[in-house]
C-alpha cells in the first residue's frame, strides 16, 4: 500500500497504525499542517488541552493508567519548550509517551526564525531518544521507531520533531513492519547463572527484603510479584513508584521505605542481610544517606536498565531482564531450592518486622482545636472511592499523605511524579488517566499549590467530558516547604503563605473558580462534613468535581528521615524516634 | 584516577556526537581526547574517547553510553593492546642558526617538515601521546609559535575487527 500522502497524513497515519487512540494536543503554525489530516481520523480522538504542559502529563496520566505510550503534539517554539517539564518527567519515572511537536521549516532551521527552538537538543538529556525529521518519507518509519523506543526496554520519553516543510511536501507512506535501530537491543532475558545465583543467596539470607520499584509495574509482574512474596515468605518494601505492585493488605506487606517511609519498612531495610531489588533504582529518597544505607547487606538487584545497576549501590547478584521474566525464573529457581530442602528460615525476621509494622503502623493526631486533618480527608476519599479507583497526586505533603492512607490493592491505581517531583502534575495526569480508564472513578488529590500551577485543565475536562474528581487539600500554604522550614529554618516562613484558606484571603476561591470553569465545586472545613460531601463528590459523574478541603495547616509527615541523614535517624514525629532498643532486646 | 581509551561506534547520524558529548558533560565525567571519523562502513562512525576516571565510574560512563540509540558498540582498549596514535602540527621558530637543530630533531622523531619559511618551520608528526611530548620538550626550547593536535585514534592489534557483525536488523515485536 504505498500511497502518496501528504507528510501530515502520513504522520496521522503512522500514528493510527502505532494504536494511537487519543493525543493530547494545541495547534499552532508550523504543526498546523498534521491538524488538517487529524479532523478526519476516526481512530485518534484529539483532547485540546489549555496548556502544552498539561498535553504532556495528560499523556503520562495515560500511560501510566494503561500501559500503553502516551502521545502529545504541540508546536514549535514554545509550545514544544513547554513540553520540556512533562518530558523530564517522564524521562525520570520511566514513562512511556511519544512527543510529535512541529518544527519550523527546514530551510528556516538554525535562522532563529518565527517560534523557532531546538527542541531536539533541548530535550536531548531528558529523552530516551529524539528525532529531527525534514524528510517526509522519513516520518512513518520514525513514528514506528518512537513508539518502539519509548514502549519496549526501560520505557521513557521520545521526541519527534517535524519540520513544517516535511509535513506538507508529498510522500510515498509505507509503515514499516522492521526497523532497523543497531544500537538499541534492550534485553529482557535474564541470565540464568545470575538468577541460581540470586537463588542461592535467597536460601542462604537471615533477614532479606524484597525492595520493590516502578520496574514491577511497569513489567506488568504484580501476579508474579504477589507468588514470590508467598513463595518465599519475605517480607516487602514498595516504593513511592510501587505502590500497589504488591497489595497494602497483604500481610508481609511493611510499607513504603524511604524519607517519609514507614518504620518498618526503614528498619527492615536497614537491619536485612539481603536486598533484593526488583525494578527499583536506590533512589537517595529511599537510601537515605548513601552510606549508611543498609549496611549489613548483600544486594541482589534485578532491572532492565544495566546503567542502574551498581550505579548507586554495589550489586553482589546483577540480574539485567524484564522484572516479570526474572520473577517469574526466580520463582522457579526458589522452587527447586526449596524441593531439594534449601529453604531461607526467617520466621523470626518475618515476626519481627510484622511487630513493628503493627507497633508503627502510619498515623497521625486529629488537631486539637477541631480542624480538619488532611490524612483524615485522604482516608475517607479511598474508604468511599475504595481500591478500584485512581489515585493521582502532585508534590508535597498531600502527595505523601495519599502514598500513606490510601490502601493501594492494584497496580496502576497510584500516578504521581515521583523521581522529577513536579507540582501541578495531578490534574492534567488525572485527565489523561480517567480519558484510558473510562471507567474507572479518578480522584486527583492535589495541594493548593500544585493545584494552582496547572487548573487551567478543567476547561478541557468540562469540555470534553472528562469528568476527574479533584481534592484540593488546602492548606493555604506550600505544605512541605513550610515543614522544612518548621523544622530547620527555625518556623521563618518565607513565602511559603499562599493565603487560599477561609482564614486568610481565599484567592482563589477554588469552589468558585472550579465553578467558572464548568465543574462542581464544593467546599469542606468540617471533620463531620468530610463524608457527606465526598459521597456527594461520587455522586457527580457528568462533570469534574472539585472539593476545597480547608485543612490544619501546621500537619506534618511522618514519620521522616531529613534530607542528607542515615535512615537510622528515622522520626515518627518531632524529636520522637522509634524506641529500638525495646526491639533490638528481642 | 587512570586514563581509558574506548573505541565508540555509533551511527552516522546528526546529534550523535552532540549526544555523547552531552552526556559525558552531564554525568560529570572529563573527556580528554576526543577523536571522530567514518570507518569502512558508510553508516558507522567511530570515536576514540580517551577519559581518567576510577574504575567504577568507567562502568558507570560505558554503560550510559550504551544506552543512546545511536551507539552501538563500545569496546575499551586494553593498555598496551592497541596502537594508539596522535597528530601534531607545529610550528617552530627556526632562522638560519637554529633551522639544522631543528631538522635534526625531525629527523630523531621520524616527523616531517610541511612548511618551511625564513623564520619558521612547519612539523607534522604522529605517534603515541609520550613521543608526540618527548617531541615537543625538545622543540619548545626554538620555540613554539602555534600547535595543533588531533584526539587520539587507537586500534587494537590482531586480525580482529570490532566492526564486523555491528550492523543488525531490530524486528519490531510492538
Amino acid at each position: 500500500m504505498n500511497e502518496q500522502l501528504t507528510g501530515a497524513q502520513s504522520l496521522i497515519r503512522s500514528l493510527e497504525h502505532a494504536g494511537v487512540d487519543t493525543v493530547f494536543g494545541i495547534p499552532g503554525g508550523a504543526i498546523l499542517p498534521a491538524y488538517d489530516p487529524l479532523l478526519d481520523s476516526q481512530q485518534i480522538r484529539h483532547i485540546l488541552v489549555r496548556h502544552e504542559q498539561g498535553a504532556g502529563h495528560a499523556a503520562q496520566g495515560y500511560a501510566q493508567a494503561t500501559g500503553r505510550v502516551g502521545v502529545c503534539l504541540a508546536t514549535s517554539g514554545p509550545g514544544a519548550t513547554n513540553l520540556v517539564t512533562p518530558i523530564a518527567d517522564a524521562y525520570m519515572d520511566s514513562v512511556p509517551i511519544v512527543a510529535v511537536t512541529g518544527q519550523v521549516s527546514s530551510a528556516a532551521i538554525g535562522t532563529d526564525a518565527f517560534q523557532e527552538a531546538d527542541i531536539r537538543g533541548i530535550t536531548m538529556p531528558i529523552t530516551k531518544h529524539s528525532f529531527l525529521v525534514t524528510d517526509p518519507a522519513d516520518i512513518a518509519r520514525t513514528v514506528a521507531g518512537a513508539f518502539y523506543i519509548a514502549s519496549t526496554g526501560r520505557p521513557g520519553p521520545v521526541l519527534v520533531d517535524i519540520a513544517k516543510d516535511a509535513l506538507q511536501a508529498m510522500t510515498t507512506f509505507d509503515y514499516p513492519t522492521q526497523l532497523s535501530l543497531p544500537g538499541y537491543r534492550p534485553v529482557t532475558r535474564p541470565h540464568s547463572k545470575q538468577i541460581r545465583a540470586a537463588a542461592r543467596l535467597i536460601a542462604a539470607a537471615e533477614r532479606p527484603v524484597l525492595y520493590v520499584g516502578g520496574g514491577v509495574i511497569k513489567a506488568n509482574a504484580s501476579t508474579e510479584l504477589a507468588r514470590l512474596t508467598d513463595l518465599t515468605g519475605i517480607p516487602v518494601v514498595t516504593t513511592l513508584m510501587a505502590r500497589g505492585a504488591l497489595p497494602d493488605s497483604h500481610p508481609q506487606h511493611l510499607g513504603m521505605p524511604g524519607m517519609h517511609g514507614s518504620v518498618a519498612a526503614v528498619a527492615a531495610l536497614q537491619r536485612a542481610d539481603l536486598l533484593i531489588a526488583l525494578g527499583a533504582r536506590f533512589d537517595d529518597r529511599v537510601t537515605g544517606r548513601l552510606d549508611t544505607f543498609a549496611p549489613g547487606a548483600s544486594v541482589i538487584h534485578a532491572d532492565i536498565d544495566p546503567a542502574e545497576i551498581s550505579k548507586n549501590r554495589h550489586a553482589d547478584v546483577p540480574i539485567v531482564g524484564d522484572c516479570r521474566e526474572i520473577i517469574t525464573e526466580l520463582i522457579a529457581a526458589v522452587e527447586t531450592d526449596q524441593a531439594a530442602g534449601q529453604s531461607g528460615e526467617h520466621t523470626a525476621w518475618s515476626q519481627w518486622s510484622r511487630g513493628l509494622a503493627e507497633r508503627y503502623p502510619v498515623g497521625y493526631d486529629a488537631p486539637d482545636d477541631g480542624s480538619l486533618a488532611p490524612q483524615y480527608v485522604i482516608e475517607r476519599i479511598a474508604a468511599a472511592a475504595g481500591p478500584e479507583a485512581t489515585y493521582v497526586a502532585g508534590v508535597g505533603q498531600h502527595q505523601m499523605w495519599a502514598s500513606q492512607f490510601v490502601g493501594y490493592e492494584r497496580p496502576r491505581a497510584w500516578l504521581n511524579s515521583g523521581g522529577l517531583g513536579t507540582m501541578g502534575y495531578a490534574v492534567p495526569a488525572a485527565m489523561g488517566a480517567k480519558v484510558g480508564t473510562p471507567d474507572r472513578v479518578v480522584w486527583a488529590i492535589d495541594g493548593d499549590g500544585c493545584f494552582q500551577m496547572t487548573n487551567q485543565e478543567l476547561a478541557t475536562c468540562a469540555l470534553e467530558n472528562i469528568p476527574i474528581k479533584v481534592a484540593v487539600i488546602n492548606n493555604s500554604a506550600l505544605g512541605m516547604v513550610r515543614q522544612w522550614q518548621t523544622l530547620f529554618y527555625e518556623g521563618r516562613y518565607s513565602h511559603t503563605d499562599l493565603h487560599t484558606s477561609s482564614a486568610s484571603r481565599r484567592i482563589p476561591d477554588f469552589a468558585k473558580l472550579a465553578e467558572a470553569y464548568g465543574c462542581v465545586g464544593l467546599r469542606c472545613d468540617k471533620p463531620d462534613d468530610v463524608d457527606a460531601i465526598i459521597a456527594e463528590a461520587m455522586d457527580v459523574d457528568d462533570r469534574p468535581v472539585v472539593v476545597d478541603f480547608g485543612v490544619h495547616r501546621d500537619a506534618m509527615v511522618w514519620p521522616m528521615v531529613a534530607a542528607g541523614m542515615s535512615n537510622d535517624a528515622i522520626m515518627i514525629a518531632r524529636d520522637l524516634a522509634p524506641a529500638w532498643d525495646r526491639e533490638e532486646e528481642q | 584516577m587512570s586514563r581509558h581509551t574506548l573505541s565508540v561506534l555509533v551511527e552516522n547520524t546528526p546529534g550523535a556526537l552532540a549526544r555523547i558529548s552531552g552526556l559525558f558533560a552531564r554525568r560529570g565525567f572529563n573527556i580528554d581526547s576526543l577523536a571522530v571519523g567514518p570507518t569502512e562502513h558508510p553508516d558507522i562512525s567511530r570515536m576514540t574517547i580517551v577519559v581518567n576516571v576510577e574504575e567504577q565510574p568507567l562502568e558507570q560512563v560505558t554503560k550510559q553510553l550504551n544506552k543512546l540509540v545511536n551507539v552501538i558498540k563500545i569496546v575499551q582498549l586494553e593498555p598496551g593492546a592497541g596502537v594508539e596514535r596522535e597528530l601534531i602540527l607545529v610550528k617552530v621558530r627556526a632562522d638560519a642558526a637554529t633551522r639544522g637543530q631543528v631538522l635534526e630533531t625531525v629527523q630523531l622523531f621520524r616527523a616531517k617538515v610541511v612548511d618551511v619559511d625564513p623564520d619558521a618551520v612547519t612539523i607534522e608528526a604522529t605517534g603515541n601521546p609520550d613521543k608526540l611530548a618527548a617531541m615537543l620538550r625538545v622543540l619548545e626550547p626554538f620555540g613554539i609559535r602555534e600547535l595543533v593536535q588531533s584526539g587520539m585514534v587507537a586500534i587494537g592489534r590482531g586480525g580482529r575487527s570490532i566492526t564486523d557483525r555491528t550492523l543488525r536488523t531490530v524486528t519490531q515485536t510492538g
